[in-house]
């Protein structure tokens, strides 16, 4: 593909097929483990009854999913305060069912508009910022499964299990770039 | 934060907490964006302006606060409201914790 460009109130590129497989297969995965985790809420009668949701209080394991959904306080890895703990529980479970299905909702907004061939892709800016937040969580994925650092290099050596996927993960950064460039040009 | 086009000049300034009127026994909470190696310094920005409304500068100089302190606050108020900044600065990838301000 070549730079997202503003034309017409609408933002524009055009991906290659094997682009749009790749950014639509990261993005659906995301949204699998996006909505495993909502499946992993505790089943609340209560809740069914006032339409009041109440998510996990734990932090996920994995430390992906982890990174997406992060805790609401810092919380001080070798000895966190009580209080810390019981309100960074409460917080999570009040509010993670509105932070996935937000995930959820950009990443479905890509799966739309992205066509699965490839080809021209046309948003509108409020499509546009959803397409920012989902290459960014796509992003943030690959880049904790990765284990990036800021300075990281074009390359790794080619003995390195993730040289193969840091590729991906320098286009999704390019691509990214470009959108925001984009939008606030 | 990674920088992928021309760097912004760094310009060291001290971050004041954005404004809240609230009473002297009312302390306020706020919301934190800590530094992390893979968020773009522009979409950084790009999100302050957004969701706060904070003009390109101020968006700017809390970004840059973010990448050379390894933290900023970025706003203050009543704990519904940091709760509601910081879910949104969540959706949009960033990594936001809220405190209580001392």
């Amino acid at each position: 593909m070549k730079t997202w460009r503003k034309r017409g109130g609408k933002v524009l590129a055009g991906f290659e097929q094997q682009e749009a497989a790749v950014l639509r297969g990261l993005v659906s995965q995301l949204e699998d483990m996006l909505r495993a985790r909502a499946e992993e809420a505790p089943q609340d009668p209560l809740a069914e009854l006032t339409g009041i949701r109440t998510g996990p209080a734990e932090s996920p394991d994995d430390p992906v999913l982890s990174r997406l959904l992060p805790d609401y306080h810092r919380l001080d890895p070798d000895n966190p305060t009580k209080e810390d703990l019981d309100s960074a529980a409460a917080l999570r479970s009040l509010h993670e069912p509105e932070l996935v299905e937000a995930k959820v909702a950009v990443a479905a907004v890509v799966m739309e508009t992205l066509p699965r061939d490839g080809g021209d892709v046309r948003l509108t800016f409020e499509q546009a910022d959803a397409w920012l937040s989902a290459l960014n969580d796509v992003r943030l994925a690959l880049g904790t499964a990765l284990d990036v650092t800021e300075d990281m290099p074009d390359e790794l050596p080619d003995d390195d299990p993730r040289s193969p996927h840091l590729g991906v993960y320098h286009w999704l950064t390019w691509v990214q770039e470009s959108l925001v460039q984009a939008l606030a040009a | 934060m990674v920088c992928m086009t021309t760097p912004v000049e760094a310009e060291q300034t001290q971050v004041e907490p954005a404004g809240a009127d609230l009473g002297a026994e009312d302390r306020p909470w706020q919301t934190i964006v800590w530094n992390d190696p893979v968020n773009l310094m522009s979409y950084v920005t790009y999100v302050f302006q957004k969701l706060f409304g904070y003009s390109r500068d101020h968006a700017t100089k809390l970004m840059l606060d973010v990448h050379h302190k390894g933290r900023a606050i970025v706003s203050s108020g009543s704990k519904e409201k940091v709760e509601g900044d910081v879910t949104k600065l969540h959706a949009a990838g960033l990594w936001a914790t809220m405190e209580h301000s001392s």
